[in-house]
């Protein structure tokens, strides 16, 4: 398989422009209130007044789960076409990168955790929805594979509540069927797969590997699902009840194993690879 | 066979119309013992004409809605056509039985397969039994224990695609949805006897997929495959209804398109004017492709069928190499 190994800040970053704003401040999406945006990027971008939690971008979030320095990423050698020549597609890729610094919505390498060795696959909200496409789609079966090589636990960290990405049509779609073939590979060679969801992850994705860890952890109070809530209401017409599809309720419906706060997700992380590991 | 209402959707109209008037004076014809022979051959060629460019230039929105029509021949009506014995299983041991998707124990000649099958309803009230052919997560559940079962008996599983979608509700996400779904791709991805899939209506995205994973996947010509509906994605991407023709379009969701794309193996051809038209040569043409392929198939051995379809869904991506 040709993919190359490069060190993480080697690769080529365009700039970002969701980063917290400049400014000195901002209002939380979860409680109004303003916030310091020193007190909130020392608090992980967690509101300190309600415990909002706010969007991540796969670098930052690679950056608060793995030991310093120890990530390495994986060049998938991949871009985005636009295999269909789907309306309006080629902006919203250029949009993306702008907007987060990455050239597609997954980010994928190895690293270390509390010294526990992993690989790991992130997807990144912020580049088109973090939707899967063909790229999406084969650096999550890239980062499996290299699991499976490596003989290493895997983590996917999923911010994907784009689902599978209309604009490649079906090809999306099979990338559902290609993510899960990986993943089932890798569960009969008997290594461990943690998944973690995060705000908002649905559709194509959670159709997918996301639902499918050995242990899945969620942030607290993010959107998970299948059908987006507004397809719901359409279909049932009826307001869906409070909190519905939020990490809560799926703890509630046996879905998920558990609801971790983005403070001690690290901590979790390092117990359940010092229970796995030898 | 229960009388059905006939439906027509308005591109079929011009075309319904002419058959009408052809057989009205046929009808007239023989009563009044008239000769109204040059009157209803010249009909008959205005229809043929009107058929041909109707027919030949078909808009991928046309084709959604024949995919849709009331009147198609869905899973059980081609199941008996097909299959010369069919024992139908239920339940998932789990929840309870969804008739959105059925399966059961099927022949064809000297074929054996365990089927399994998206199921719309043919009248209203069946249509709220069947939930309009959007299972659960207990229809996706049933079909992963019979697929256990083909596995355990090593018979080969043929499957048959219909379905908007994976129902979107509230029970269905208390009961996970989503999971149930991908737990059958992971399956379907494992299982050592061979898959064959054929989309016969409607292939709804990842509802479709939930029983679509395949060494071969078959599609019948006015059938469709989708990552979403035309009215989704149209309304997602330009907030309008009306956009639905465009959605159908950029979607490339025939069975012309996604051959073209390398996403599915063949095509198979529907009677002049649409599987509704004529269900019986429709299950032939089907039931045709099964033996030829389950006996292509057949030759391939158990671990090898595995490698070769995982290595299939792992080259399905189209980038640019960088
Ligand atoms: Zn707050």
């Amino acid at each position: 398989m040709g993919w190359l190994e490069r060190t993480y800040n080697k690769i080529k970053r365009g700039k970002k422009t969701i980063d917290i704003p400049d400014g000195l401040w901002t209002r939380c999406t979860g409680c109004g209130q303003t916030v310091y945006n020193k007190n909130l990027k020392e608090n992980l971008k967690v509101c300190p007044e309600c415990g909002y939690h706010f969007y991540l971008g796969a670098e930052e979030r690679i950056e608060i789960t793995l030991d310093k320095d120890s990530f390495v990423e994986y060049d998938s050698k991949v871009n985005s076409g636009d295999p269909l020549s789907f309306p309006g597609y080629k902006e919203k890729l250029i949009k993306g990168e702008e907007k987060t610094g990455l050239d597609e919505a997954a980010v994928i390498g190895e690293g270390e955790i509390g010294g526990k060795p992993i690989v790991i696959g992130v997807t990144d909200f912020g580049f088109m929805g973090g939707s899967m496409g063909s790229v999406v789609g084969e650096r999550i079966t890239i980062t499996t594979e290299k699991a499976i090589d490596k003989r290493r636990p895997l983590l996917i960290i999923s911010g994907s509540g784009g689902g599978a990405r209309m604009q490649e049509g079906v090809i999306s779609l099979m990338q559902m069927a290609k993510t899960s073939a990986a993943i089932a590979e890798l569960k009969k060679q008997g290594l461990l797969y943690i998944s973690l969801l995060t705000n908002p992850t649905m559709g194509g994705v959670m159709a997918s590997f996301a639902s499918r860890g050995d242990i899945i952890i969620a942030e607290p109070g993010a959107l998970l699902g299948f059908a987006g809530p507004r397809v719901i209401k359409q279909t049932i017409k009826q307001q869906t009840p409070e909190g519905f599809q939020r990490s809560e309720f799926l703890l509630e419906h046996g879905i998920i194993d558990m609801v971790v706060e983005r403070g001690k997700i690290r901590s979790t992380l390092i117990k359940i690879l010092d229970f796995a590991l030898s | 066979m229960v009388q059905r209402v006939t439906y027509s959707l308005d591109f079929e109209k011009p075309m319904l119309e002419l058959e009408h008037k052809i057989e009205e004076l046929k009808g007239l014809a023989n009563k009044e013992g008239l000769d109204f022979n040059e009157e209803i051959s010249r009909l008959q060629s205005r229809l043929k004409k009107l058929e041909e460019e109707t027919l030949a230039h078909l808009t991928p929105w046309q084709k959604v809605q024949l995919a849709r029509h009331p009147n198609r021949p869905k899973s059980l009506t081609l199941v008996h056509l097909i299959f010369d014995d069919f024992l139908p299983l239920h339940g998932d041991r789990l929840y309870s039985e969804d008739q959105a998707i059925i399966g059961g124990l099927a022949r064809i000649e000297e074929e054996r397969v365990v089927f399994i099958g998206h199921q719309k309803g043919e009248s209203i009230k069946d249509n709220l039994s069947r939930n309009f052919g959007m299972a659960h997560p207990e229809g996706y559940r049933k079909a992963h224990r019979l697929m256990n079962l083909a596995e355990k008996l090593h018979r080969p599983i043929l499957t048959f695609i219909d379905t908007p979608g994976a129902y979107p509700g509230i029970e269905a996400e208390e009961r996970g949805q989503a999971e149930a779904i991908a737990a059958n791709l992971e399956r379907m991805s494992q299982l050592q006897v061979p898959i064959l899939v054929i989309i016969i209506g409607e292939g709804g995205s990842g509802g479709a997929l939930g029983i679509g994973v395949g060494d071969r996947i078959l599609m019948l010509e006015n059938a469709v495959y989708s990552v979403i509906t035309p009215e989704g994605c149209a309304a997602i991407l330009w907030k309008n209804q009306e956009k639905v023709e465009e959605a159908a379009k950029a979607l490339r969701l025939t069975s012309q398109d996604l051959f073209n794309l390398g996403l599915i193996d063949e095509i198979i051809p529907e009677p002049r004017g649409g599987a509704h038209k004529d269900p019986e040569q429709t299950a032939l043409n089907i039931k045709e492709r099964i033996i030829k392929h389950l006996e292509e198939l057949k030759k391939i051995s158990p671990t090898e069928v595995v490698e070769k379809r995982y290595k299939k869904y792992r080259g399905i991506g189209k980038f640019k190499r960088g």
